[in-house]
């Protein structure tokens, strides 16, 4: 009993300790004055005026715009890869498959400074496109780390099981290994989309003036303190993260209650 | 019926420098039931890829119907395959698993309606239509996947191992099945299995293989009764193989002493293998055998009792109806017909 | 056959944005450029060795080895919990222990400054109770509890992930046979979970030596790591060179530990930085 206790608490302590400064944030974007520690009153104008804010929706237009575009790039060119690296012989394969792992386990910052050095060499003016750039070869290895224990999951036997019932490679591809593999390119998808909207140091060295994502606005106002449209913006942006993982596991959930019943 | 459909005429494969399969040559006629049978690792698989053209051979040639058809892709083949593993497409249903090969041949919605429901009556699933492949057992995965390849009406089926993951009871009832089905279509199947009882249940035509060579090649009799070489001897079924030595035409010299046999054609002294199944070694009393031995151990098998039998610095394997206790002494008695003088098999 | 070539065009991606751009760097940290040519040199990285940025990687390595060790020593006995609840509410939790990672990692950093600085709200809960406290803010300790806080939940999913794949029956096994819960703990459930607990090391340790940014939140303009050296060449006095020696020595740090790490997980087998 005295066990089970202490057990809650202690896990209670670290959630705690997870959750405290995000409650901070979200309590903070109802705080009516700009303090940081103070509460003051009530209010939801922050929720109105962020809207109005041009850096604000600017920093949010260029996190979305560059998330979306580099994982779906990321995402094609990835499982494209993947396939042909999952097809190569041993050691070719070895040679892709570090070379895919060298970006996740560089530092970011190194990533991020070589990035920039090329970008200044080749003389491409820093700025959307050069982060565009960066993004995606940063998120490339997480879709292809993805697509490839699927393919390896993947009997080879059911691919030549349509080749043996008349389908070419190209409608075997499309028909049979793409839904196959398709949770792959979907988890492959969604990380590099997190990995994306969360990133700041890469994106730091490789953006140029006037281009900047939410995690650089919000390092750029650190020192001042950051305005309570933030809280404000992250608090719904956060509040969709959750909404939408209820969704998925609502729906997870049934689906798995209708297999269960198939097995049986 | 002497009309070959397939022939393989000098093929061999090697994968990375090893060399999988060594001059080929096969004629498989139609409607017949062919079994490439043996141990893992001896080529049997490769050779139904390279029928099924998952697999390009080095050198030789695949006839089907007398055309060449070495490089023909396997989506351009008469012929289908049920596999080892089934390799059923998972995201789809039984039905559309089925018209998956029609629907590519452009078949009319109603004719594939008619077609599966008629396979599936064929492999016994009747109103199985609307089912996940993952609700299904084993054996009926089975029938799915052997109903898709034959719902394309192919010439020749074959088939990889397809029983190797059912159950005894289950792989018993499938042999009988799929024997059924191949009499009632008189179609072509080339069967590959490691199992030599499964090979004789069902084949017309058995094929031993080994190291990537074909051993021997006849009905399950005369593989049975007339075994080429010590292996296959002791592939098919089990059997007592014994060094000897060949004196003269009709007498054999082992387990030190010297007797008749109906073999001829051996040259004077030639060192050879003499193999005698354990049913035709006659247990009788200890002074009236040919050998005499001490019972070592005795196992009940159902039909007969398994008994190893020391004489003469070996073991022995006996099958008999009746038991004699373990330390009884006992004498072994081989008629000369069931003594069986092979060539020595060459170890490489 | 030739499915293979469709890994080229992504061949060509990896070498131009991630192997040129990596030569380039160890090409900045051994050649300088000037009127006459590019010559040798090996100058930036004796820099590296003078006492000030010498100090600057040691307190780095401190810091970071604290952090780890801290998260090591709060995240097992999580790890652990998760692992033993029942089915149901276990992925429960898992979930609630990975949703914060899905707040802005910089917001999630600066709503610490609000909570630890002079006026904030942890300085008014101990002022209530009378308690005072020298500043919180910019402070060593400050770092090491904002990379604690970032990192735990690398440290303790890697270990939960190897706890929950233990056999029950072993467990079992080992109470069979005799071992009070101390012994099955030190001797069977500790041992089999070391892979998870060197991924999360590794895990951990890696981005808290790398990190720039949780310092100069948390420990001030002046709080200077790896991180902020490597920043400030580049960014600051546009000194390359050095900037460039910097970052080999970071990577070469890197991938010894890395390659330690790795050669313990083959001698363990499984467990897995994913």
């Amino acid at each position: 009993m005295v066990k089970t206790a202490i057990k809650r608490i202690y896990t209670f302590l670290i959630f705690l300790f997870l959750y405290s400064p995000i409650i901070v944030l979200i309590v903070f974007s109802f705080n009516s004055s700009k303090s940081r520690a103070h509460w003051t009153g009530f209010t939801f104008k922050w929720y109105v005026e962020m809207f109005k804010d041009q850096q604000i929706m600017t920093s949010l237009y260029y996190t979305i715009t560059i998330a979306l575009t580099a994982s779906i790039i990321a995402t094609i060119i990835g499982t494209i890869a993947a396939i042909g690296i999952h097809s190569m012989k041993k050691m070719p394969k070895a040679i892709m498959t570090n070379m895919t792992y060298l970006p996740v386990l560089n530092p970011d910052i190194v990533t991020g400074i070589s990035l920039m050095i090329l970008f200044i060499l080749v003389k491409l003016p820093r700025g959307f496109f050069s982060m565009l750039l960066a993004h995606i070869t940063f998120n490339l290895p997480y879709v292809i780390l993805s697509v490839m224990p699927k393919l390896k999951q993947l009997d080879n036997q059911v691919y030549d099981a349509a080749l043996d019932l008349g389908a070419t490679p190209g409608y075997a591809f499309i028909k049979v290994v793409l839904p196959q593999i398709a949770p792959g390119i979907f988890t492959g998808f969604l990380l590099a989309m997190t990995m994306s909207i969360d990133d700041f140091v890469i994106s730091f060295f490789t953006t140029g003036p006037g281009v900047s994502n939410l995690a650089i606005t919000i390092y750029s106002m650190a020192r001042k303190g950051v305005s309570p449209k933030i809280n404000a913006l992250l608090s719904l942006m956060f509040a969709g993260v959750i909404l939408m993982l209820l969704v998925i596991n609502n729906r997870m959930s049934r689906d798995n209650g209708r297999r269960g019943e198939n097995v049986i | 019926m002497h009309e070959k459909i397939i022939r393989l005429v000098n093929v061999s494969k090697s994968f990375n420098g090893h060399q999988v399969l060594q001059d080929i040559n096969l004629g498989i006629s139609r409607n017949e039931f062919v079994t490439l049978l043996g141990p893992s690792g001896c080529g049997k698989t490769t050779t139904l890829r390279i029928i099924g053209g998952f697999e390009v051979s080095d050198i030789g040639d695949v006839i089907f119907e007398g055309k060449k058809i070495n490089n023909l892709p396997p989506y351009k083949r008469k012929l289908n395959t049920v596999f080892q593993r089934y390799a059923l497409f998972t995201h789809m249903d039984v039905y559309e698993n089925i018209a998956f090969g029609l629907k590519i041949k452009k078949v009319e919605k109603k004719e594939i309606d008619k077609k599966v429901k008629e396979v599936l009556k064929l492999v016994n699933l009747t109103g199985y239509e609307n089912r996940e492949t993952g609700s299904l057992s084993g054996g009926q995965q089975q029938r799915i996947a052997i109903a898709r390849a034959l719902v394309n009406e192919p010439q020749v089926l074959l088939l990889d191992e397809p029983l190797g993951a059912l159950d005894l009871k289950l792989r018993k009832d499938m042999q009988l099945e799929l024997k059924r089905i191949q009499q009632s279509l008189g179609i072509t199947f080339i069967y590959v299995t490691h199992d030599q009882e499964e090979a004789l249940t069902m084949s017309d035509t058995i094929v031993v293989m080994k190291d990537g060579r074909i051993q021997q090649v006849g009905t399950p009799q005369d593989i049975y009764n007339e075994p080429i070489n010590a292996f296959v001897a002791d592939f098919i079924g089990e059997s007592n193989i014994i060094d000897g030595v060949m004196v003269k035409d009709f007498y054999v010299e082992f387990a030190g002493g010297g007797f008749e046999c109906v073999d001829k054609g051996f040259k004077a002294n030639e060192e050879v293998d003499v193999v005698i199944r354990p049913e035709d070694i006659k247990l009788v009393p200890a002074d009236q055998g040919m050998i005499e031995g001490v019972v070592e151990s005795v196992i009940f098998k159902g039909v007969h009792y398994e008994m190893l039998i020391n004489g003469r610095d070996m073991r022995w394997m006996v099958h008999s109806t009746t038991m004699e206790p373990v330390n009884t002494k006992v004498g072994m008695q081989v008629i000369p017909y069931d003594i069986h003088i092979m060539k020595k098999v060459r170890t490489e | 056959m030739k499915k293979r070539l469709l890994a080229y065009p992504y061949g060509l991606w990896i070498v131009i944005f991630t192997i040129i751009p990596l030569a380039l760097i160890i090409f900045y940290s051994v050649f300088t450029t000037d009127a006459t040519g590019i010559h040798f040199t090996l100058q930036h990285f004796k820099r590296v060795f003078e006492p000030i940025y010498l100090s600057v990687f040691l307190r780095s390595i401190k810091i970071a080895a604290v952090s780890t060790i801290v998260c090591l020593l709060l995240g097992y006995p999580m790890a652990m919990i998760l692992a033993e609840k029942n089915l149901s509410k276990k992925s429960i939790l898992v979930v609630l222990f990975v949703i914060p990672m899905w707040m802005n990692f910089l917001a999630r950093t600066y709503a610490w400054m609000t909570l630890l600085e002079k006026n904030g709200l942890i300085a008014t809960a101990l002022g209530f109770f009378g308690v005072r406290l020298p500043s919180l803010l910019y402070t060593e300790n400050a770092v090491i509890l904002g990379m604690v806080y970032n990192f735990l939940p690398f440290m303790v999913l890697p270990i939960y992930s190897v706890l929950v794949k233990i056999d029950k029956a072993v467990l079992e096994a080992a109470e069979d046979l005799g071992a009070p819960p101390i012994t099955v703990f030190k001797r069977v459930i500790f041992p089999l979970s070391l892979p998870g607990v060197s991924s999360g090391i590794i895990m951990v340790f890696m981005p808290a030596l790398t990190t720039f940014v949780i310092s100069r939140l948390l420990g001030g303009a002046h709080f200077t790591l790896i991180g902020n050296l490597i920043e400030q060449q580049f960014l600051t006095t546009r000194d390359w060179g050095f900037g460039a020696a910097l970052s080999v020595v970071l990577m070469l740090m890197i991938m010894f530990s890395m390659s330690i790490a790795l050669r313990y997980e083959k001698e363990n087998e499984g467990g897995g930085l994913w």
